[in-house]
């Protein structure tokens, strides 16, 4: 609630204004800054209103992990594939968090008449995409703290301490390529409708097929592993396994991987605002941009 | 006088709707054209209120999608206060907002206030003033009790305040209301009205661009009207001398009995009869006729032709003009499209 008393007798002309009388707005910065952390709160404040997303978030993902480490407990695999899995099955929840949480998200925005609304408004869709990626990132990463933790404490998964540090800054890069892959896929529900979320349900299987989540990545067939390099969660999990699961064998060298990481960091970052102004263009040409019920 | 408000230079607006099957003929892809927005040009000063009004279909929610900047016109230019909405769509972002009627729009989980905090800071408005804002605009409408209760529990009419607060929240230059009364019962559509009205009389640099089906809505709100009729401006003035087309006519509201298919379609051709339109009520066993006619002696005419084809009259009553019988003069039918009978079914051919 403001402080201040309420004009009643001229309500609109109490509204302040700027020093030469212009409508009052924090600037093309501001505004951005303050877009995003208002999208950001959004997600959070309304996930924390329904808290039966932490069981189902949390408890009901860990499922598979046991199920993969149950698979080479019978086979026995050496110790550290528990590592290995716990860190594959906390990385899966990113990946649905840029589905579900960005890209189709915007499905959604959409036909609840959201969207335009957002496109009506001076800022950036940008702004608005971060937002949700923030606010996703609270509850993703409970998910993936919730299945790190149980793989320490049920299943004994070890993890290199030195290696913490470094991979959480391989995390960090991972995350923001990822996401802004999830802004690109997103920039196509400005045009399409249901299409879009044929396309965002076709990425599940295959990422998760691709990106090594539970297997290393080289018993795959050599093209397979090629076509998985091109996401940044495959080549993002690969690091952090080398750094903080001992023995493990890398798909490539760490190094090369930082620096595919970045690169990767750079381009979606590009691509994801390249493609929302051109999906927007081509969306307002259409006549698309505003139609529900697609 | 400055840049007009709103400016519009021969718009018009195509869509295509891609072919498929029997209606596909040859090879290629083959597209059907509607023409939803033709040759419209306007100019509304800083300070109207300006109504557009027409059927479902006329063309209003293209026109204010155009002036939005979420479509893009296939022909001709527009400018909101000085920016052309193509080339200058951040600077006309900066000083538009917009309320369409039955939105469902914002966060059913959110509170009222955050919903309104949110779109606030689409706009860059300040959290504090936007607060400021918010309080004020809802104890005018009467919304404040509901602040703190989630959007998903808040009713139609008090939903439909919220989104009239968003659009106000920013302080826009041009606003455009998008239908914003539709489905909201009398008393809160009157104090919609109202509370439009005042924004632009309290603020004479405030303009408004509001479309509607309703014609007392844009009777009573607006100070210039155009009627639009299949994408193209008929008439654009003040109600006032927009009911001067027809003030010389003599109008006559007809109610008469189930009326079978076609057999009102011998009107148009009695002598002195300058238009009519026909509107089925919704069980089919009566239907009103608007008649607008040169002399008041035409109707005994009617009355004459009606009792020898048996066709029962109800009712007659002589009317005072009103828009829609300026729309019905203009464009040959009334504003209610769906249950005409006669002319319409003409104009379908």
């Amino acid at each position: 609630m403001s402080a201040r008393t309420v004009d009643r007798e001229h309500p609109f002309a109490s509204f302040a204004r700027g020093p030469a009388g212009e409508r009052l707005h924090k600037g093309r910065v501001g505004t951005f800054l303050g877009a995003w952390k208002a999208r950001a709160y959004i997600r959070i404040i309304g996930s924390n209103r329904e808290l039966s997303w932490i069981f189902f978030e949390t408890v009901l993902p860990l499922l598979s992990i046991i199920a993969y480490l149950y698979i080479y407990r019978y086979l026995g695999a050496p110790d550290r594939f528990v590592s290995f899995v716990v860190l594959g099955g906390a990385m899966v929840a990113f990946w649905l968090s840029v589905l579900w949480g960005i890209a189709n998200h915007i499905f959604w925005e959409k036909q609840s008449g959201n969207l335009e609304l957002y496109f009506v408004a001076p800022v950036s869709p940008l702004a608005l995409m971060l937002g949700m990626a923030t606010g996703s990132l609270v509850s993703t990463t409970t998910r993936a703290s919730a299945s790190v933790i149980a793989g320490v404490l049920l299943f004994g998964a070890t993890f290199n301490g030195e290696g913490v540090l470094p991979s959480l800054a391989v995390l960090g890069v991972t995350l923001g390529a990822i996401y802004f892959l999830g802004m690109m896929f997103a920039s196509l529900f400005l045009m399409y409708g249901r299409e879009g979320e044929h396309l965002a349900h076709s990425m599940q299987e295959p990422v998760f097929f691709a990106a090594g989540f539970y297997y290393p990545l080289n018993t795959l067939p050599l093209a397979v592993q090629v076509a998985g390099s091109f996401i940044p969660l495959t080549i993002g999990l690969d690091a952090m396994r080398q750094l903080l699961v001992p023995g493990t064998v890398g798909f490539l060298p760490l190094g090369l991987e930082a620096v595919i990481l970045v690169l990767m960091f750079f381009l979606f970052a590009a691509g994801a605002r390249q493609s929302v102004r051109f999906m927007e263009h081509l969306a307002k040409r259409e006549g698309r941009l505003t139609l529900r019920w697609q | 006088m400055g840049e007009p408000a709103v400016r519009t230079e021969g718009l018009g607006r195509d869509f295509r709707r891609k072919l498929k099957g029997a209606d596909r003929k040859g090879k290629g892809d083959r597209f059907e054209v509607t023409r939803a927005l033709d040759d419209v040009t306007l100019t509304i000063d800083k300070g109207e209120l300006f109504g557009v009004l027409g059927p479902n279909g006329a063309g209003k929610t293209t026109l204010i999608k155009i002036l939005c900047t979420l479509l893009l016109p296939s022909r001709g230019r527009a400018f909101v206060a000085g920016h052309d909405v193509t080339e200058d769509v951040p600077q006309v972002r900066q000083k538009i907002n917009m309320v369409s009627g039955g939105e469902t729009s914002g966060y059913g989980i959110m509170k009222v206030r955050e919903n309104l905090w949110f779109f606030s800071q689409l706009y860059g408005v300040p959290t504090e003033e936007a607060n400021y804002r918010i309080d004020t605009l809802g104890e005018i409408l009467g919304l404040t009790p509901k602040f703190d209760v989630r959007v998903s529990r808040i009713s139609t009419g008090e939903r439909q305040k919220m989104n009239l607060i968003r659009g106000f929240v920013s302080d826009p230059e041009v606003l455009f209301l998008d239908e914003p009364t539709l489905g909201l019962d009398v008393n809160a559509a009157r104090e919609v009205r109202r509370f439009v009205a005042n924004w632009v009389r309290e603020k004479r640099e405030n303009t408004g661009l509001l479309t509607t089906h309703y014609m007392a809505e844009a009777d009573e709100m607006c100070d210039r009207v155009a009627i639009i009729d299949r994408g193209r401006i008929v008439a654009c003035a003040p109600p006032h001398e927009l009911k001067k087309l027809v003030q010389k006519d003599v109008i006559f509201t007809l109610r008469v009995g189930a009326p079978a298919e076609g057999s009102l379609d011998f009107v148009k051709a009695v002598a002195g009869v300058a238009s009519w339109s026909a509107s089925r009520s919704i069980d089919g066993k009566t239907a009103e006729l608007k008649l607008i006619l040169e002399d008041e002696a035409t109707i005994a005419d009617l009355m004459s032709e009606l009792a020898a084809r048996k066709v029962e009259v109800l009712s007659l009553n002589k009317t005072t003009p009103t828009l829609e019988d300026v729309f019905v003069k203009l464009v040959g039918r009334g504003l209610g499209a769906e249950d005409i009978v006669g002319p319409q079914a003409e104009a379908k051919e």
